[in-house]
């Protein structure tokens, strides 16, 4: 498949943006029952513009990809059939969440309603803002993730790795993402987030090396034999019916070389799991207040590798009509 | 319940590519125009085409075939490109099965030519919006044309006869006979897609005679015969 750098960038973006606000409530939930140290509504406001800026960011990415981006508010109604509908319904849904997780934050509106736990745990609107959130951040991972997975034709894609690489990969950023704001703070939930960012790095690396191996020994259904349906071993295109391109050639092929491919691979797989994981480990031993942040804009950097690879992997079916122009 | 489609047939079909502009003539005119081309007369030309014609050369010199295979949308039974729309403009008509894009619905996603095995839809580079073979939808329905003339413009232009059109649900229909009788096929049915198009297979004027059909394997004197024989003439040398 061709890989847009407009849906590069959407997938990237609000993967980390959800797994920016998954740890911002994970360090709330943490410190409401007093495991680390609680932060001040700054940390959850700023941390909650933050994430809503990339998922705001992934939607204006996401407006490239369209032709008609001004028809783009109809794309919510057959939800009941597409996940592309259901995304472009869960995402404004996140970014509302968010919106009102900072705001209550840091408006200080976190006044407990209830308490329970015997008097230990107090509720308040943020908690509860949390956890509708945390429903919804997952049903956008998995929206997003099953909008490739359901594709059968794409073999690559269709499989429960899809949704699992979007997740944990999105996590790893987000975690990885608040791991460097608290080193820009200066406060001490850099080892916390950190440690939580190199897990999730690390379920990503265990999902994504199980898609590429699985991806690598991929046994396809179509064939050039079944494309047009003549029984014979020895089939040749001999012509594809034009001499320019047209969308079937630009929409459906990479136009890059194998070697290409193996080093964006490369790439990825160095800058999106071992770097990161290194720095992170580095910036804990030496309190280093920049290494984190460089952690994340290299792991980040590496996604979008991760994320073109995705795309380039991708084979067609209907890339069989089209082997050889004349 | 109607399925229109077409039915090509892969004898006769010489690749002449009159159906491709017949088609790109006809649509880019009516209803489903403009089919915009892009640097028409320049070094990379392209435009947007709903019907193409493709060459393939099976076996091994010098025994080669040379097959022509025009391919547009085979109007699936079971559209995987309609549920996926985001926005509905993708849908397959209840009366007579065709599928159809509402451009004024497509925003141009593109996520429907992912969900197409076939790749036999493009998206137009000028008006922004997913194109593909309507079967002249417009035409097909015109009932102030003769009936004759009720049929996509491809069948009508194809000087072999290559193309038939009709319901294919209809059991005795001229395209449900040539499906039946002349061993009709879906493309990639490994998908469970069902397209309504089908293709004729190449079939070669040869008898297949077998040697039971030269000789009486079952002639009962011989299945009768209980001499015990020891190289004189036999019943068979003598009945045949």
């Amino acid at each position: 498949m061709h890989p847009a750098f407009s849906v590069i960038f959407l997938t990237t973006l609000i993967g980390a943006g959800q797994g920016l606000f998954l740890a911002l409530f994970t360090g709330q939930l943490y410190a409401s029952i007093k495991l680390i140290e609680p932060q001040g509504a700054e940390f959850y406001g700023i941390g909650s513009v933050l994430s809503l800026l990339l998922l705001i960011a992934g939607l204006a990415a996401s407006f490239f990809h369209l032709g008609r981006p001004e028809r783009a508010w109809r794309a919510a109604a057959m939800w009941r059939t597409s996940w592309l509908s259901r995304e472009v319904i869960v995402l404004p849904l996140m970014m509302a969440v968010v919106f009102f997780y900072g705001v209550f934050h840091w408006m200080g509106w976190t006044a407990p309603l209830f308490v329970v736990g015997g008097g230990t745990l107090p509720i308040d609107a943020t908690f509860l803002l949390g956890l509708i959130g945390i429903l919804v951040a997952f049903a956008l991972f998995v929206c997003t993730g099953m909008i490739y997975a359901s594709v059968k034709f794409l073999e690559e894609w269709h499989s429960p790795y899809t949704v699992a690489n979007f997740t944990f990969l999105g996590m790893a950023s987000g975690f990885m993402l608040a791991a460097a704001f608290s080193a820009y703070l200066g406060n001490h939930l850099v080892g916390f987030y950190g440690t939580w960012a190199v897990v999730f790095t690390l379920l990503g690396l265990a999902t994504r090396g199980a898609s590429l191996l699985r991806n690598m020994t991929l046994k396809r259904k179509s064939s050039l034999q079944t494309a047009i349906g003549v029984r014979h071993r020895v089939i040749e295109q001999k012509s594809q019916g034009f001499t320019g391109g047209s969308f079937n050639t630009r929409e459906f092929f990479h136009h890059k070389s194998p070697e290409f491919l193996k080093q964006v691979r490369l790439a990825f797989l160095v800058l999106v799991f071992p770097v990161p994981v290194l720095m992170i480990g580095l910036a804990y031993v030496m309190e280093s207040p920049t290494l984190p942040i460089m952690a994340f804009l290299i792991q980040y950097t590496g996604l979008l590798a991760e994320r073109w690879y995705f795309f380039a992997e991708a084979n067609h079916p209907q890339n069989l009509y089209y082997q050889s122009i004349s | 319940m109607t399925q229109l489609a077409l039915v090509i047939d892969l004898n006769v079909c010489v690749g002449c590519h009159a159906c491709v502009t017949s088609c790109k003539q006809w649509n880019t005119s009516g209803w489903a125009g403009p089919m915009v081309d892009e640097n028409p007369y320049g070094a990379d030309p392209t435009g947007t085409f709903f019907n193409r014609v493709q060459t393939f050369e099976v076996g091994n010199y010098p025994n080669t075939e040379t097959v022509h295979f025009p391919k547009s949308c085979l109007h699936c039974e079971e559209p995987p490109c309609v549920p996926v729309c985001p926005t509905g403009a993708s849908y397959k008509r209840e009366d007579n099965g065709v599928v159809l894009v509402d451009y004024d619905k497509c925003i141009g996603c593109k996520y429907c030519s992912w969900a197409c095995p076939y790749g036999v839809r493009e998206l137009d580079e000028q008006q922004k919006v997913m194109k593909k073979c309507t079967l002249c939808i417009d035409r097909i329905t015109d009932q102030t044309l003769p009936e004759a003339e009720r049929q996509p413009a491809c069948v009508l232009a194809c000087p072999t006869s290559a193309r038939l059109f009709g319901d294919v649900h209809d059991p005795d229909s001229e395209v449900s006979l040539a499906i039946r009788e002349r061993g009709g096929y879906a493309l990639m049915p490994e998908w469970g897609t069902k397209p309504a198009n089908h293709y004729l297979p190449r079939q070669k004027n040869r008898m297949h005679i077998s040697a039971e059909e030269l000789q009486r394997a079952d002639n009962p004197l011989t299945k009768e015969d209980i001499t015990v024989y020891t190289g004189e003439e036999t019943l068979d040398d003598v009945t045949w």
